[in-house]
């Protein structure tokens, strides 16, 4: 299980003569294991900002991250990893000379065979005898490379993954796809996953929805409870800005 | 063929036990082994060091030239002619291995000339190598000139990987009608070593192309210097792209300079110089690699 206990996270705003800035603000939430949490709220509400500090990439200047009950506020991003998270980049990055197979070998933490290898590429919708040993760099298209991304996560097979934004940058046809894969992840793996979502038919195969506005959770609970108010035009939990929705 | 060449030569090529086809094995200035083919002739030249390597029309053939220096104190030159006949299809497996064991200096300066016929093809393996205990400099410095006749293709692959410790490598090829040059260098240098390539491409013959890509690395206080030189004087396509990763103190110039004699001939020069991307460490980190490893891995792969 998932816990942050009173995490706040400010940054300096070098466009706003250094001021500090809140970005996160007294936020307190739990993902039990084996559960599939959206996270949504209008841009700018902190939502990319969560997913990179559980994952180590940002330190909060006050308050705690548990996993499983163990403290890893400190830990590095290597420490978490190790531990067993894993973190889709919402802009996956690019490599020269890196293949696929290398990220997906990396990723699983030792060689893993051709069929394998396959197996990830093909849950992701890409046919590995063409990509496997592509270089992961500026050749590939947004959303080849956003597919590569999640084939990685998927391979370490970690207690928690979290996709920031899956859907950014890809095509409908990607998308609908993506639905899929994250469908038969909650169904096969017993980790938790976390999203970071716009998207109406993400919320949709949720357990549980928070909603981030303006730094501070505006609302969290079963998708039930939460999603229909979310979505509405006026939206009472969208403090700040409205929730961006697309339906497909 | 003492133990130090053994242990250069399984470096710097895939040789190993007996060599099919021909061959000729520089160690020391002096000759290690030497084997013609039927379609293949190696002959020592008269009168100054080197050998002729003479390629009958049609032959398919892999030929090793590989060079040691063994020892300290050895200033090695030696000048290789390649005649390739028409329609031939080969690979040259040459490479360098220079090892130090005294204070001493010691320096291969190797001079290859390529004299390539109409429709031949050749890809040209070259990897060299310093390795040795002794303070002396390893000093490698391969000059290579090559004359492509019309439709011939030639591909030049060098790798630098460690150990040398000064390098200054000069290419220069003239290209007849639909002649094609790809020449790919990799380099990754350390300590206080340096490594200068100089490239200068003219494409005479129409519709001729060259495509010169350097990847390297450079750490430490090393440094490396860059330089590409392409006249296009015809209606002609060139293409030269140096990749840089530098970390530590090195420092990596590169210099492009492009020069179209003709409203035809199409040049592009691109370069990129820059430490190793914040987020690619990130990504490798949240794979669970150190940044150590995160590091290795990136340089390992931009190298391969």
């Amino acid at each position: 299980m998932l816990e942050l206990k009173n995490v706040s996270l400010s940054v300096e705003d070098e466009f706003q003569d250094n001021t500090t800035k809140e970005i996160l603000r007294d936020v307190s939430i739990q993902v039990e294991t084996g559960k599939f949490v959206v996270i949504t709220g209008p841009n700018g509400g902190g939502k990319s900002t969560m997913a990179k500090m559980i994952a180590g990439i940002l330190k909060p200047n006050q308050g705690q991250i548990l996993l499983d009950g163990e403290d890893i506020t400190n830990m590095d991003i290597t420490e978490r990893a190790k531990k067993g998270i894993s973190f889709a980049f919402q802009q996956p990055v690019r490599f020269k000379g890196i293949t696929v197979r290398d990220l997906i070998n990396l990723a699983a933490g030792h060689e893993i065979s051709d069929c394998e290898a396959c197996a990830y590429l093909k849950e992701v919708g890409l046919c590995a005898r063409e990509y496997i040993d592509r270089e992961v760099n500026e050749s590939l298209s947004g959303g080849e490379i956003k597919r590569i991304e999640i084939a990685t996560v998927m391979a370490r097979k970690t207690k928690l993954s979290i996709f920031d934004e899956p859907e950014a940058g890809i095509d409908l046809w990607s998308f609908n796809n993506l639905i899929d894969v994250f469908r038969s992840m909650r169904a096969e793996v017993k980790g938790s996953i976390i999203i970071i979502s716009h998207q109406e038919r993400i919320l949709d195969i949720a357990d549980e929805i928070i909603v981030l506005a303006d730094g501070k959770i505006s609302a969290k609970g079963k998708k039930e409870d939460v999603l229909p108010e979310l979505l509405k035009e006026d939206c009472q939990y969208c403090i700040g800005g409205k929730a961006k929705r697309k339906g497909h | 063929m003492n133990d130090i060449t053994k242990t250069l030569l399984s470096m710097i090529s895939d040789i190993s036990g007996e060599i099919k086809g021909a061959f000729n094995i520089r160690e020391d200035s002096g000759c290690a082994g030497r084997q013609s083919t039927e379609n293949v002739d190696i002959i020592p030249k008269v009168g100054q060091p080197g050998i002729d390597i003479i390629v009958k029309p049609n032959t398919k053939e892999k030929i090793y030239i590989p060079a040691c220096v063994t020892k300290s104190n050895i200033d090695d030159l030696v000048y290789n002619d390649f005649y390739v006949g028409e329609n031939a299809d080969i690979v040259i497996v040459a490479g360098c291995g220079v090892h130090t064991d005294g204070e001493e200096d010691s320096q291969h300066n190797g001079i290859h000339r390529f004299f390539i016929s109409k429709n031949a093809r050749v890809r040209y393996e070259e990897k060299h190598i310093g390795i040795g205990e002794g303070t002396g400099k390893r000093i490698i410095n391969p000059q290579t000139y090559i004359e492509m006749a019309e439709g011939s293709y030639m591909e030049m692959d060098t790798v630098q990987i460690k150990g040398v410790d000064s390098t200054k490598r000069d290419s220069k090829a003239i290209l007849q009608a639909n002649a094609k040059l790809v020449i790919k260098e990799k380099i990754m240098t350390h300590g206080d070593q340096y490594a200068e390539t100089n490239f200068l491409v003219n494409l005479d013959g129409e519709d001729s192309g060259a495509d010169l890509i350097s990847r390297s690395v450079a750490r430490g206080t090393s440094k490396q210097l860059f330089r590409s030189v392409i006249n296009g004087n015809t209606r002609c396509t060139g293409h030269s792209e140096c990749d840089a990763i530098i970390m530590d103190n090195g420092i990596v110039s590169a210099i492009p300079e492009l020069t179209a004699n003709n409203v035809d001939a199409a040049l592009i020069h691109e370069a990129a110089i820059g430490k190793i991307a914040g987020e690619q460490l990130i990504k490798l980190m949240t794979l669970g690699l150190t940044s150590e490893e995160a590091e290795a891995k990136i340089v390992e792969g931009f190298l391969k």
